[in-house]
């Protein structure tokens, strides 16, 4: 199996979320970067088929702050290759753009085809303009499905047996021609955890392939405009109890108790 | 004239889509500022009947093929971009659930128009479609506008009220309408795996205390069974604490899990992100415990506070044991 894993960085909302002077963004001085929670997912599960099935996992990101820290974790928990693409203008244009120059960068002569299985997360929290792996495909001419929980290909059918999420906790069964794009939503098993140690081991030991950005050939489709961002109105928001814990927790009982419910 | 308000109405198993009765509610609003018409695209197979519920819209188009059945993104992309190059919506409303995630986009796509998602509502500004969406797991809101037209809008769950879409009367106008699709699919639906029956039932719990990423470890759920057993409820959790193992598939709120409207939700470490809230806004009463004054759950939650959940949780569970006697 030749599998290749696209990861994105994505503001840590654990974090404060600062705006931007100009109002239509934020500011990344502030945001503190993290690889995409169903990367994550994407990635353990390309780790598990790689283990099971033999062949190659490469993984791909466009240059973002702190992606050599997850490039390098991917290495050191068993990807073979890390490219990083260098998007330049085009990172500011959005998905579609990305999505046409990841593609090409997939198609172009990286050594990553022939591919049997492209690994993506489901849906990132800042996913403004459109998803990137349905675009990937559409751009590839392959096939795509999301909201992925099990993967188990068929090398030899040339097919995968893909469940994916329904609402309700139920789940649908489709069988997939490969080579194929996925969503992967949550991987068979909790991520792997790779100690420090290992990912320094891999800083001095390995390294991380940069790509020269392609042109494209119409400069980049720019399809949705921020005017301006904000935080929630503060309207509708929670009474919200203040004191200490003990306070609290005694007022928060009291409100229980009037409501019957304690 | 400008293009009328297309709405994906979704259905599932035999079901029309509460989102579907959102979206309409929503794509009429659109349509009254903008001067035109809301209109429903029905596809599916075998599911013609449907339409008679979607009489919100001025318009049911209605196509069946076998290759409808089930969503698959390419195949229910093909279908609508074949419909709108033939009736130039102004914008296309599609649900951005499990069942219909990556329709919209792939629709754009082949249009060459412009794909906004995360929409919690939208207007109509100089006489051009303005999307308000939901980004950072419910922490920031943005205002867009789209670069090219028809626009593709993802829109989740609580846009308007599911009753604002509804109508007693059938449509006026159904019309049935082909497409041409390709027989051999790269994709095939196989089967649905229905969900293994818990030992409880979140959907039928008065009390539900519900923890997330916040309670930090699966040893620390115990302290939410006793907060539980003291007030005659049970545990249930946001989705990394399931994917954790640490509570089992059976307890998951939201998107992927149980929708539930019990008489007390306690959301205890959890941020409050869309796909959890669409699973539990109904609740009667919701009380948040998050560190985080910013944590999108104090907007849904009626009560608040930003202590630590696991000084918190000890404290109300011995109170709570003390008021029971
Ligand atoms: C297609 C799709 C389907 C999904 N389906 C679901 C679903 O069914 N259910 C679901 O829940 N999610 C679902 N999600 C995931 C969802 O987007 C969020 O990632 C998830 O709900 C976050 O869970 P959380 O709030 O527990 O974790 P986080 O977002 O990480 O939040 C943890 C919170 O705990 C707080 N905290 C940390 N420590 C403490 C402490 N000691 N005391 C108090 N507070 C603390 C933090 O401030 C933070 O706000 C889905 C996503 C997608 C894309
Ligand atoms: N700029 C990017 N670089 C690499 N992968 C991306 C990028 N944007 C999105 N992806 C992939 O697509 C998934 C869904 O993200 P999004 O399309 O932003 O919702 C992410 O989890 C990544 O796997």
């Amino acid at each position: 199996m030749n599998l290749l894993v696209l990861l994105k960085m994505v503001p840590d909302v654990v974090e404060e979320l600062e705006i931007a002077s100009d109002g239509a963004g934020l500011d990344m001085d502030v945001a503190r970067m993290a690889l995409s929670e169903s990367d994550d997912h994407a990635l353990e599960q390309a780790l598990l088929l790689k283990e099971r099935m033999g062949g190659t996992l490469a993984v791909l990101a466009v240059d973002a702050a702190e992606v050599d820290d997850a490039l390098f974790t991917a290495l050191a928990k068993g990807a073979d290759r890390a490219l990083k693409v260098d998007a330049g203008e085009v990172a500011q244009l959005g998905t579609r753009a990305l999505a046409d120059l990841l593609s090409q960068v997939i198609a172009d002569g990286h050594n990553l085809l022939p591919v049997d299985l492209i690994l993506t997360g489901t849906q990132a929290i800042d996913d403004l303009d459109g998803l990137m792996a349905p675009l990937v495909a559409h751009q590839l001419g392959l096939p795509y499905i999301a909201i992925v929980i099990q993967v188990t290909p068929d090398p030899a059918r040339r097919v995968a047996s893909v469940v994916k999420e329904y609402p309700g906790g139920v789940r649908g069964r489709f069988e997939i021609d490969l080579p194929a794009v996925v969503g992967i939503q949550s991987a068979e098993r909790p991520p792997r955890y790779v100690p420090v140690a290992k990912v320094r081991a891999a800083m001095k030991t390995q390294r991380i392939e940069t790509v020269q950005a392609p042109t494209l050939a119409d400069g980049g489709t720019v399809l949705a405009e921020v005017k301006s961002m904000s935080k929630p109105e503060e309207t509708g928001r929670a009474e919200m109890i203040e004191g200490t814990p003990e306070a609290a927790s005694a007022r928060l009982c009291g409100i229980l108790a009037e409501r019957g419910l304690v | 004239m400008p293009g009328n308000i297309w709405v994906l109405a979704e259905h599932w198993r035999g079901k029309v889509s509460e989102i579907t009765f959102e979206a309409l509610a929503l794509g009429r609003d659109v349509a009254d500022q903008l001067g035109s018409k809301v209109e429903a695209v029905l596809l599916g197979h075998g599911v013609k009947d449907l339409a008679s519920q979607l009489g919100a819209a001025a318009r049911v188009i209605s196509t069946d093929h076998e290759a409808l059945a089930e969503v698959v993104p390419e195949v229910y992309a093909e279908a609508l971009a074949q419909l709108a190059r033939r009736e130039r919506p102004a914008a296309v409303l599609t649900p951005l659930s499990n069942v219909t995630l990556g329709v919209g986009t792939l629709l754009a796509a082949k249009l060459g128009a412009s794909a906004i998602n995360f929409c919690k509502n939208v207007r109509v500004v100089d006489g051009k479609i303005e999307a308000h969406a939901v980004l950072y797991g419910g922490k920031i809101e943005t205002k867009v506008a789209a670069a090219a037209e028809p626009v593709v809008l993802g829109i989740g769950p609580g846009a308007r009220l599911a009753d604002a879409g509804r109508s007693a009367e059938p449509p006026a106008v159904v019309d049935e309408v082909t497409v041409d699709l390709p027989e051999a699919q790269p994709i095939r639906f196989k089967e649905f795996i229905e969900p293994e029956a818990g030992e409880v039932d979140v959907t039928q719990q008065d009390v539900l205390v519900a923890v997330g990423r916040g309670i930090g470890s699966r040893d620390n759920i115990a302290l939410a069974e006793e907060l539980a057993a003291a007030l005659g409820g049970v545990v249930c959790g946001s989705r990394p604490v399931i994917d954790q193992g640490w509570l089992p598939p059976s307890r998951q709120i939201g998107k992927s899990g149980m929708q539930v409207k019990p008489r007390l939700y306690l959301a205890l470490g959890i941020s409050g992100a869309p796909e959890h809230v669409e699973g539990m806004r109904g609740a009667e009463l919701i009380v948040a415990v998050n560190t985080d004054p910013a944590a999108p759950i104090f907007n849904v939650a009626h009560y608040g506070t930003t202590a630590d959940v696991l000084e918190f949780l000890p404290l109300l569970t011995e109170q709570a044991k003390a008021l029971r006697g």
